[in-house]
């Protein structure tokens, strides 16, 4: 059981990188990973976020959907309990926990629109996974978005000083850069 | 012009969400290992589009502003289940092909910024059209870049082997599949170059005739005030914030001198 969760773990963080190999979490994948700083502080809001809206989204799937058989809803209800959740989270933060609040709160809205968050979501039912399982696959999901961004703006900060030919300054370069580290992704696909 | 036609050619041309927008790379990226998933993919979001820009625009006066945003994602993801089902009921391959990036069209930043900038301001007629012209825009673009990568990739276009592959063992020369293009890496790749070649074909149509293109709506144009997100979003501030410490500096190097 536990090996079984630890590979879980692993395929969802390194084999299948949610941006490197899904293409999921592209928009802040690109756009906060300009600072180290600010990318760790993405990194960890997306971690807190997924983890918990598996969690949420597997029981309300669980023990609501299925039950009463409206499955067909999924799509609508999740990324409405997606929506609320962060929304509340951010409230609940900012009145009871200030210091991550302080830490997390700016990325908090950003991420009610990501697609990673409802890919997860919709991922745990496709594959039939049960609560806890979910819940290692969203974390793992998430561990393996921090990793990427927080190498991509690590990469960033230095790649300031380099002579980029006109055409490619700014966002062209750091696709071509994401495109370098997923082929280096790609390494991991015979782990598993 | 007709405003239907307008729409329409504003939507493929003037305003192409892919190569002009740069809106929706999400899907871009993922679906085009193919010419035929790209293709599948575009009229999916297509239907979608203009549906949801002809209900929210016959709902602009019932739906109270602040509490638009929800609104506009329950109406989509409401089409986008729809649209969901049927791909599985009649093209259960495409179904397969694309998994989980149908549902994933509700947050497919094109549909939301199509209603928030468009779909809410104006009748349902042009709406459709700007929906429907839209979607042709993304189909077109997602299909072109599906069949060059399919291209390198495989050496086939739309399942039709045009180059014929090299087999080593027969002895026989031919076409080396590049089959990076068909993996991750490869529509890194072709994204990157594609954000290089554009932001020199905005160059020069400034210089020569000072008109402007379009500008880019999302990260990749490394301007997101005009996200359809900006508002509930915290991006933009993110980024304030990076221009405002990069100008730093900068004013402080000037007055020095």
């Amino acid at each position: 059981m536990f090996v079984k969760l630890l590979l879980l773990f692993i395929s969802a963080s390194l084999v299948n990188n949610v941006v490197l190999s899904r293409f999921l979490g592209l928009c802040p994948f690109l756009g906060v990973s300009k600072k180290v700083e600010t990318a760790a502080g993405m990194g960890g809001a997306i971690i807190f976020v997924i983890t918990l809206s598996s969690l949420v989204t597997g029981l309300i799937y669980k023990f609501i959907l299925v039950p009463s058989g409206f499955t067909y809803l999924q799509t609508i209800v999740f990324i409405l309990v997606i929506a609320a959740m962060v929304q509340f989270l951010e409230m609940f933060l900012k009145k009871n926990v200030h210091s991550l609040y302080e830490a997390l709160g700016v990325y908090l809205p950003l991420i009610t629109t990501n697609c990673a968050v409802l890919g997860v979501a919709l991922d745990n039912v496709q594959k039939n996974y049960g609560i806890l399982e979910g819940v290692i696959y969203g974390f793992g999901t998430a561990v393996g978005f921090a990793i990427s961004i927080i190498l991509l703006a690590s990469i960033r900060e230095k790649m300031e000083y380099n002579d980029i030919p006109e055409a490619f300054q700014g966002t062209g370069i750091v696709v071509v850069t994401a495109g370098l580290m997923a082929i280096a992704f790609c390494g991991f696909a015979g782990v598993i | 012009m007709n405003k239907p036609l307008e729409r329409l050619q504003n939507g493929i041309i003037k305003e192409n969400p892919t190569f002009v927008l740069m809106l929706g790379m999400c899907p871009t990226l993922a679906v085009t290992t193919s010419a035929i998933n790209g293709l599948g993919m575009g009229l999916s979001t297509t239907v979608v589009l203009a549906l949801s820009n002809l209900l929210i625009s016959l709902l602009r006066n019932i739906i109270p502003d602040r509490v638009r945003m929800p609104a506009y994602i329950v109406v989509v993801a409401s089409l986008v289940t729809v649209v969901q089902f049927l791909i599985q009921g009649f093209v259960p391959t495409l179904y397969d092909a694309l998994g989980i990036y149908i549902p994933l069209i509700v947050v497919n930043c094109i549909i939301l910024g199509r209603a928030e900038s468009y779909a809410s301001k104006n009748p349902p007629i042009p709406s459709l059209f700007d929906g429907l012209g839209m979607g042709l825009g993304f189909t077109c673009s997602l299909t072109v870049i599906g069949i060059v990568r399919e291209f390198l990739g495989a050496g086939t276009i739309f399942d039709h082997q045009v180059l014929p592959l090299a087999d080593r063992a027969a002895g026989k020369a031919g076409y080396t599949p590049i089959s990076i293009f068909i993996m991750a890496p490869g529509a890194f790749f072709i994204l990157a170059i594609l954000v290089a070649v554009m932001k020199e074909v905005r160059k020069n149509m400034f210089e020569k005739s000072g008109k402007k293109l379009a500008a880019a709506q999302s990260v990749l144009g490394e301007d997101c005030a005009v996200c359809p997100f900006a508002q509930s979003c915290s991006g933009k501030s993110i980024l304030e914030e990076q221009k405002a410490s990069a100008a730093k500096p900068a004013a402080g190097k000037e007055s020095d001198s």
